[in-house]
């Protein structure tokens, strides 16, 4: 069985047995990424040099009898982490040149957990997309087929775990950034709660909406890796002081008695027939290992994607403000003035993505606008979360596919916005109301000769990643969707 | 809902984004179009709701001590700019 298709939970078990070391399973995953990333453009920064130092650490640790769940483990981070005297980009020339002068207390935390850091992910840039089209970079090719997109925006994350350069990474997720790209490659994508996970250091995109998140091959990875990603932060003001419960003890919670609830919503005429046949027969697995299934409506929830890209767009018009070519990122050659300065830093700096949604922000937030678009969107996101509440007053969890469609090819959605924004329908609601969600692999649909793999979706009431994690263990117990590989990359 | 060039150049402005002119067209589109989708939002009904700011309904801000935290790394951190003279931050003349 080779190195690159254990999961965390087996690495972390082999590396305490000292079947191998840290050195071993390090200089494996780098040669693999060496081989096989250029071809997908999955990461941004290859640490070598720091793997190798991090990987020596952690077996001298492990050769004293010390160590902890995740020490010698290889991982990589999106690079919208920042990390202490490594470039950070978030994928956009604006942060090119960018070292970043600390660490990100995700980053902090999985390395005092005893990681391996290889590398820093590709992604859309600054977080903005749902396909990894937008990158400074380059796009990012989906292995289980290179003409297809891996999603977005974590796209850099996913196909790394995806092909399995690396055996987890982080990612973000603020409209669905971490669940479309699991869905689109075959891995378990979780997006907590919000307020779980320290957003310190985590460059912002929409303050009231993104969340860092884990992409796994299983939901016990996550787990494993959530447990050492969650907790209080005093650093970041939106943290929440609440414990972190003890996620791998919890997978082992039996389906029966779950009661699930079928967004009704998300079976509508978007969705893809293969896809939504998928998950109607995940929804017979989890009836057949006792889950109790019915139907829930939100009716609010259709009017997630343009909630969406009214509060997103404001948020993010407001953080992106920080990068006007004075302090660190992209200054323009021989500004003439300060105006000039500020509007060709940023318009050099920015992709038109980033610059369109800073303009929709701008819009929206105006004198005259405001009450209109912004202060109405923020309402009806009120409407979204009550009609979520009012579902987790019947059922434990509501459930749909992640995804209207798999895979979709690369410049097949970039001519007109609003194609690529209905990419993230049923990911957005969880987002808006601050709620966490996981997706999960279910399964197939061929399109063009490939076999392309559809996520299934789990969203549960605030703090209850556990339910969510433990459901899709138990999920994945009986069903191997999730260990499958793509062609080319055994 | 159309925006016209003479608002998109007005919103690029206050945006402080330069759009080259061989992009003006693409930008005046792609808003238009992205204007038009959220237009949708204005026939929900939302009855007496408050806009939420924060999704969880019992978060407060929390305060902290004042007393001093941090420790003075300017150094390492200006070491990203484009232009520091003695600590400071170097742009073009603001002042005439």
């Amino acid at each position: 069985m080779s190195l690159h298709t254990l999961t965390v939970a087996e690495l972390a078990a082999g590396l305490r047995a000292r079947r191998f070391s840290s050195l071993d399973l390090t200089l494996h995953f780098l040669g693999r990424i060496e081989r096989m990333a250029p071809g997908l453009n999955a990461f941004v920064t290859v640490t070598a040099d720091r793997a190798l130092a991090d990987a020596r650490a952690a077996d001298e640790l492990l050769a004293k009898g010390g160590g902890g769940p995740l020490t010698g483990v290889p991982i990589a981070h999106k690079d919208i982490f920042c990390t202490d005297g490594i470039l950070t980009t978030c994928s956009s020339r604006m942060l090119s040149n960018f070292v970043a002068p600390y660490d990100a207390t995700v980053v902090e935390r999985w390395k005092a957990a005893g990681t391996v850091l290889l590398g820093k992910t590709n992604m859309d840039e600054f977080a903005m997309g749902s396909s990894n089209e937008t990158s400074w970079y380059g796009p990012v090719r989906n292995p289980w087929d290179p003409s297809r997109v891996p999603g977005g925006s974590s796209g850099g994350s996913a196909a790394a775990v995806a092909a399995r350069l690396v055996p987890a990474a982080s990612g973000t997720d603020t409209g669905g950034s971490i669940r479309q790209p699991a869905a689109l490659t075959n891995l378990t994508g979780l997006k907590p709660t919000y307020g779980r996970v320290s957003r310190y250091g985590m460059i912002a995109f929409a303050s009231s909406l993104d969340q860092a998140g884990v992409l796994t091959k299983t939901a016990e990875d996550a787990a494993l890796l959530l447990g050492e990603m969650a907790g209080f932060d005093p650093r970041d003001s939106t943290s929440v002081d609440a414990p972190v419960p003890d996620y791998v003890a919890e997978l082992s919670r039996p389906l029966a008695g779950l009661r699930v609830g079928v967004i009704r919503e998300f079976f509508d005429k978007g969705l893809e027939p293969g896809v939504g046949k998928l998950v109607r027969d995940a929804i017979e697995v989890l009836r057949a290992g006792g889950a109790t299934v019915r139907e829930v409506s939100l009716p609010a929830l259709p009017l997630s994607v343009p909630t969406y890209y009214v509060v997103a767009p404001a948020e993010c018009s407001s953080n992106l403000s920080r990068f006007d070519g004075v302090r660190f990122g992209h200054r323009c050659e021989a500004p003439r003035d300060l105006m000039d300065l500020y509007k060709r830093s940023r318009g050099e700096g920015f992709g038109d993505e980033v610059k369109r949604r800073i303009m929709t922000g701008t819009y929206v937030l105006s004198a005259g606008y405001y009450d209109a678009y912004y202060l109405k969107a923020q309402k009806v996101r009120q409407v979204i979360t009550a009609d979520f509440a009012r579902a987790f007053g019947e059922v434990d969890v509501v459930l749909g596919p992640t995804t209207p469609t798999p895979a979709f090819e690369l410049g097949a959605k970039t001519s007109d916005p609003i194609t690529m924004y209905l990419n993230d329908i049923y990911t957005i609601g969880a987002n808006l109301a601050g709620l966490p969600a996981i997706s999960v692999p279910c399964g197939f649909v061929s399109e063009a000769g490939r076999d392309l793999p559809v996520g299934l979706q789990l969203v549960g009431p605030h703090f209850s990643e556990s339910l969510l994690l433990s459901a899709s263990h138990q999920y994945q117990q009986r069903t191997d969707w999730h260990r499958r590989l793509p062609p080319g990359y055994e | 809902m159309s925006l016209t060039r003479a608002q998109v150049e007005g919103i690029a402005h206050l945006a402080r984004l330069e759009i080259v002119e061989a992009q003006m067209p693409v930008y005046v589109d792609s808003l238009s179009r992205i204007i038009d989708f959220v237009e949708q939002l204005s026939a929900a009904d939302t009855g007496d709701v408050a806009p939420m700011a924060h999704p969880l309904a019992d978060q407060v801000q929390r305060l902290r001590p004042d007393v001093v935290s941090e420790t003075d790394r300017h150094e390492k951190y200006q070491q990203n700019a484009a232009a520091v003279a003695a600590g400071l931050y170097l742009v073009p003349k603001v002042i005439e």
